[in-house]
């Protein structure tokens, strides 16, 4: 079995050993994880939201653990595009391995600037984050509606070269609309999907248990929904899928695969095992092997519905 | 740059209890107990259906020749009541040693704890070889147990209760003015409530003696990626709690 041969794989000229990733905020920016992964095989890493201006993010508690999953309202702390780019860029491109920056705007404005500031030869790609659920420029206005989204794919795509992903958000009633539009305004991929909105109340003290109120919900809990708008949004774009959503096994990323992802993300399951994302991938070799495939391409999209045999 | 942190599955030796709703776990792991410095902590993984993510707990104690580790925990939530469940055989996962521990350039230091925060200074109680003395503080008599496991290890225990029941009556900040009078100490070094480190701290601080404290935050990742961690900084830099702490001069961030 040739590992590197089963799983090479390529989106919108994004080249990676692996079609597994890991989800921007789960992750820092690779080199935290350094002692558990081999970032030199990684299949791409996709770093902390990255603002303009620093951001402290918001105060109290930030986390809480749920049935399955847990919450999260950081509220996009980062040291903005600046230092990013003079002081931790140049040490994380020593390593072998797509850098993708996750960029928030608080105006379509802001994005533009952003994608040109990122547009440099160590930097694979850019996604945009509309979905932000935790602060009011996180995106998720621009992520609530598909001419706004629309406006922002435009604009970043107007200023740099490098692929453009957007992250959408699940926090909408018609992802599969937001999908086609995107995908009209030149987005190169959609990944998908990002926390859903969620709540949780200590009942002693009669307060929210965030310091934010609400927060994003991920983890092991979201991911049917995930792999159902996975599979929703791949019948009717052209254009490769990112499928996260509650990956915590290669098992869970083969259901995204077959509904239709061309790549998965990791997200919550680097807090519970930082060395996830080898296993998974590894665990995937061995499926596409058992299944006598030569590579991943000859995975996705091939789930059988109807009377189909 | 440390020594590779390291995260394996490491065996129950003993998980008992200590006192109300506190219990002392002992693990064999000698990977992290032959690295580990006082005021880090493991990053802890009960394999429990239904349960995600790890508990940061501080390292109360190591023993290198058995390559064992100590952690006494208070029962707070689904993760703590879980690990309370375990027993000797079964196994837990131990990632760590994690963050950045206590200074050790002192020659007289005074610790003080408050709760379950006394636990990590059992371990550095032991570094200092009998040179600390120790202030800890606690609800009432039940909760202190400490006096017995400390005995050994430290030159005086002074010892307050808010209900007065044992030691003297109030908190650590009511009897330390008077403790510091009476002794000429080069360190102070507390972990407990924010509330009260930040008190000490103060208190320090009127008397020129320098203080560490450690801090508490929920934590996800523990390898400073999540940033749920973190906490403002008096140079109003961010401080990741997880790596950069849990452990910082006080006027770092109180």
């Amino acid at each position: 079995m040739d590992k590197n041969k089963l799983l090479a794989t390529e989106i919108a000229g994004i080249h990676m050993k692996t079609p597994v990733m890991t989800s921007s905020g789960t992750f820092g920016f690779g080199e935290e994880f350094k002692d558990f992964v081999d970032l030199n095989k990684i299949g791409a890493v996709v770093v902390k939201g990255t603002t303009l201006k620093p951001r402290s993010g918001n105060a109290g508690v930030r986390i809480t653990e749920t049935s399955a999953g847990m919450l999260n309202c950081i509220g996009l702390e980062n040291p903005g595009v600046d230092f990013f780019l003079e002081d931790i860029l140049p040490r994380i491109a020593k390593y072998d391995m797509p850098i993708i920056v996750n960029i928030s705007g608080s105006s379509v404005e802001e994005y533009g600037v952003l994608a040109k500031m990122l547009d440099v030869p160590e930097i694979a790609a850019i996604e945009l984050n509309v979905s932000c659920p935790n602060v009011k420029e996180g995106g998720i206005v621009f992520g609530t509606d598909p001419v706004a989204a629309s406006a922002v794919v435009r604009e970043a795509k107007k200023n740099t070269k490098k692929p453009v992903i957007i992250k959408l958000s699940p926090n909408i009633t018609d992802i599969v609309g937001m999908a086609v539009a995107v995908e009209a305004a030149g987005a190169d991929v959609i990944s998908m999907i990002n926390t859903l909105m969620g709540m949780a109340i200590d009942i002693e003290r009669w307060k929210p248990v965030l310091g934010n109120i609400t927060g994003g919900l991920s983890g092991p809990c979201v991911k049917p929904i995930a792999v159902c708008m996975v599979w929703q949004v791949a019948q009717v774009v052209k254009i490769p899928i990112i499928g996260m959503g509650g990956i915590m096994t290669a098992a869970d990323a083969i259901e995204f695969f077959l509904a239709g992802a061309s790549a998965v993300s990791i997200g919550t399951a680097n807090f519970v095992n930082p060395a996830i994302t080898e296993i998974i991938a590894d665990d995937l070799a061995k499926y596409l092997d058992s299944k006598k495939l030569q590579n991943i391409s000859e995975l996705i999209g091939k789930l059988k519905t109807g009377n189909s045999k | 740059m440390g020594l590779p942190k390291i995260a394996i599955d490491a065996e129950v030796l003993s998980n008992e209890t200590v006192g109300n709703s506190v219990k002392k776990l002992v693990v064999a792991c000698s990977e992290i107990a032959g690295q580990a410095n006082p005021g880090e902590f493991v990053h802890l993984r009960v394999d429990r259906s239904g349960l995600l993510l790890r508990r940061p707990i501080s390292i109360a104690d190591t023993d290198i020749d058995k390559g064992q580790l100590t952690f006494i925990y208070r029962i707070i939530g689904k993760g703590t009541a879980a690990m309370a469940e375990l027993k000797s055989g079964d196994t837990i996962n131990c990632l760590g040693p994690m963050g950045h521990g206590f200074s050790l350039d002192c020659e007289n230091p005074l610790l003080i704890g408050g709760g379950i925060g006394i636990a990590p200074l059992l371990f550095l109680a032991k570094k200092f070889n009998g040179k600390a003395s120790i202030l800890m503080g606690g609800r009432t008599t039940e909760e202190m147990f400490w006096p017995e496991i400390f005995k050994d290890f430290v030159k005086d225990i002074f010892i307050t209760t808010d209900d007065g029941s044992m030691g003297t009556k109030g908190f650590t900040v009511t009897a330390l003015p008077q403790i510091l009078q009476d002794n000429n100490y080069d360190r102070i070094v507390v972990c407990g409530p924010e509330i009260m480190m930040s008190g000490i701290a103060e208190i320090a601080a009127a008397h020129h003696i320098s203080c560490q404290v450690s801090m508490e935050k929920r934590m996800a990742c523990g390898l400073g990626a999540c940033l749920s961690c973190t906490c403002k900084g008096n140079d109003n830099s961010r401080k990741k709690v997880c790596k950069d702490g849990p452990v910082f001069w006080a006027w770092e961030v109180l």
